[in-house]
């Protein structure tokens, strides 16, 4: 294939990698309703924003906590010119421009400063720059809109009162929202077809490489430090496009979600569960995550409300709803035990060859 | 003819330790150096200096007559160095097509290419065909490195180098924990480079017949230092080598 030299292996894996995106691109139609969608659309988008940084963690073998960060600087980007330029596609063009350019500086910045010295310090050096990030963006309040962000218009054919035609197609209004919904996912598939091509190109495998044996990599005559610091970047800029089309998507963007520590840990949470370093694993890990995110909390109400209804002592608090994160929690470290390797990794155990 | 890689009273310590202390020493084209020397003598340690691992205390390595002191194992790479180690170092959750493909890629100056993919660049593989044939690992391409027995990751290792096709090949002990049938592949392998005038090759060995047939000359390393250097049959039969060296290792005359 042109796209990858290593498709996903293993039946089950293919058959899930394909239903999910079956699922995700028939979902205006499948799963109708406000919820649904929404639901949809941060699959896709946390399906990009781990992929990006699976690139990073799972290929380079580099740990960074700004990730979110950039994710943030594409939210921001868009959502700012939106808001200060009005609706227009311009707009959103030059607030994604500025966005990629923003984020390419700072991860040159971060990359170029710190990882002349040790991974381990590159590390600690993204957690300073984003922690100092959210600072001033809470602060530029004249600008960022400090705590409560910015809420904006949106190029009209996104808005949820247009209408693409009059009639319904399959029983569902075509409007605004599903227009958005297509824009989300189709952003979303060709920046992570692109990703897939960049770690399944030379570069791709030389990051692996360096993962695998940096001392041995710059035998080869390889320079890691620029590796690294490209591969930053570039997951930077994947991040970047998840979050411009996540605040596209939201019509708002503030700190909750663009740069929240939980959004940090949540694309940890789906590479993790996903898989690491096969970019596959991050549709999957999303899917589990945000649909977990999403439904885990009405499974809880129900089971909470079926043991009180039943008179059993300590488990309606157990499974109150407001327990969810413990339960995801618990999921969580269920899965690393068990499946180390992640969904991706558990499925395609079939041969002692390449992963 | 300038030398392809020279040191001039170069040395490190490691604390209060000298692990290499002033060697000078010249290394030409056409020409197999053995290196030889007891166990601790400093001949791995020699040897990363030269390739870059190891910054010196001081001295001078020059590289097809540059000064390369400074710079770091990449750049020395890609100035036509080549380094196989005494510890197998692969990269192990990598099949053994792609550790090769990893050298010919960087021998190829393809560093930061990212959007041909690997199947477009038949040029890159077929090289690396070519170098694991040269070590009879073509029928293991697709297994993991990690997988591999340890004859097998020391071919691996070789082939890297092999692929790399650097103009200075520097071998640490390629045989060592080998079985013996596994010898004469990276054996003949090393007869068949030498016969390339336009290389040099290094080759730290302690097995004194695998030395006698091979080598054109003989370095000797003890506590660090220049013990003897000259042509085989003169090193051999020197006093320092038969006390020093062939004096304090079991069964090296094997
Ligand atoms: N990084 C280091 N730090 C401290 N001491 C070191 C280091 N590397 C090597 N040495 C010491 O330097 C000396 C030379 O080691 P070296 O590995 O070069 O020997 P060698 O001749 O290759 O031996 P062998 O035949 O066992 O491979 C040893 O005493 C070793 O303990
Ligand atoms: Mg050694």
């Amino acid at each position: 294939m042109i796209l990858s030299g290593r498709p996903p292996r293993g039946r089950t894996l293919q058959a899930l990698v394909i239903a999910v995106t079956l699922a995700l691109a028939l979902a205006p139609f499948l799963f109708p309703g406000v919820k649904p969608l929404n639901v949809a659309a941060k699959v896709c988008v946390y399906a990009l924003l781990g992929a990006s940084y699976d690139l990073l963690l799972g290929y380079a073998g580099m740990v960074s906590f700004a990730h979110v960060m950039f994710f943030g600087v594409g939210s921001y980007g868009v959502g700012l010119a939106l808001y200060g330029l009005g609706p227009s596609w311009g707009a959103v063009a030059l607030g994604l421009a500025a966005g990629l350019a923003v984020s390419t500086l700072l991860a040159l910045a971060i990359g170029l400063f710190s990882l002349r010295v040790q991974a381990i310090f590159f590390t600690m050096v993204t957690l300073a720059v984003s922690y100092a990030f959210n600072v001033l963006a809470s602060q530029l309040d004249w600008l960022t809109g400090g705590e409560d962000g910015r809420s904006f218009r949106v190029p009209e054919i996104l808005q949820p009162g247009f209408r693409l035609i009059d009639r319904e197609a399959f029983g569902v209004a075509l409007g605004g929202r599903q227009v958005s919904y297509y824009l989300v996912l189709v952003g979303c598939v060709v920046v992570f077809l692109a990703l897939l091509r960049i770690v399944n190109s030379p570069f791709g495998r030389v990051l692996e490489a360096i993962r695998e044996n940096p001392f041995r990599a710059e035998a080869l005559g390889y320079r890691i430090v620029f590796h690294r610091t490209l591969a930053t970047c570039l997951a930077a800029a994947g991040a970047t496009f998840a979050g411009a089309l996540n605040a596209l998507w939201l019509r708002y963007v503030g700190p909750d979600t663009a740069l929240a520590g939980s959004i940090q840990i949540a694309t940890l949470v789906v590479v993790v569960i996903g898989g690491m370093g096969t970019l596959y694993g991050a549709i999957l890990g999303a899917a589990l995550f945000v649909v977990a995110q999403n439904y885990l909390q009405t499974l809880l109400g129900a089971v909470s409300t079926a043991a009180g209804d039943a008179g059993l002592p300590l488990l309606p608090g157990l499974f109150h709803p407001d327990r969810w994160l413990l339960w995801l929690g618990l999921l969580f470290i269920l899965a690393v035990y068990f499946a180390p390797a992640g969904l991706v990794g558990a499925l395609s155990r079939e041969d002692d060859t390449t992963p | 003819m300038t030398p392809s890689l020279e040191t001039r009273d170069l040395a490190i310590r490691f604390g209060g330790h000298v692990a290499v202390d002033a060697i000078s020493c010249a290394f030409r084209p056409g020409e197999l150096t053995a290196i030889v020397g007891p166990n601790g003598a400093g001949k791995t340690t020699y040897f990363n200096l030269m390739s870059g691992q190891l910054r010196a205390t001081s001295g001078v390595v020059l590289l097809h007559g540059v000064d390369v002191t400074t710079l770091g194992a990449p750049q020395r790479a890609r100035l036509g160095l080549g380094r196989a180690f005494q510890l197998t170092n692969l990269f192990p959750a990598l099949s053994v097509l792609e550790n090769v493909r990893l050298a010919t890629q960087a021998q190829a100056g393809v560093h930061y290419e990212l959007t041909r993919p690997w199947p477009l660049r038949r040029a890159l593989i077929e090289r690396a065909y070519a170098a694991l044939e040269a070590v009879g690992l073509e029928g293991k391409r697709e297994r993991r490195a990690a997988a591999l027995s340890h004859g097998d990751q020391r071919k691996l290792e070789v082939a890297m180098m092999i692929a790399l096709e650097p103009s200075v090949f520097m071998f640490d002990e390629p045989t060592a924990g080998m079985s013996v049938d596994e010898v004469p592949v990276i054996l003949d392998l090393i007869a068949r480079l030498k016969r390339d005038a336009s290389k040099t090759i290094l080759l730290v060995e302690h097995k004194m017949d695998v030395v006698r047939s091979l080598a054109d000359r003989i370095v000797v390393l003890h506590h660090g230092r220049l013990a003897a250097d000259g042509d085989p049959a003169t090193v051999i039969a020197s006093p320092i080598v038969q006390e020093a060296y062939l004096g304090v290792r079991r069964g090296t005359a094997a």
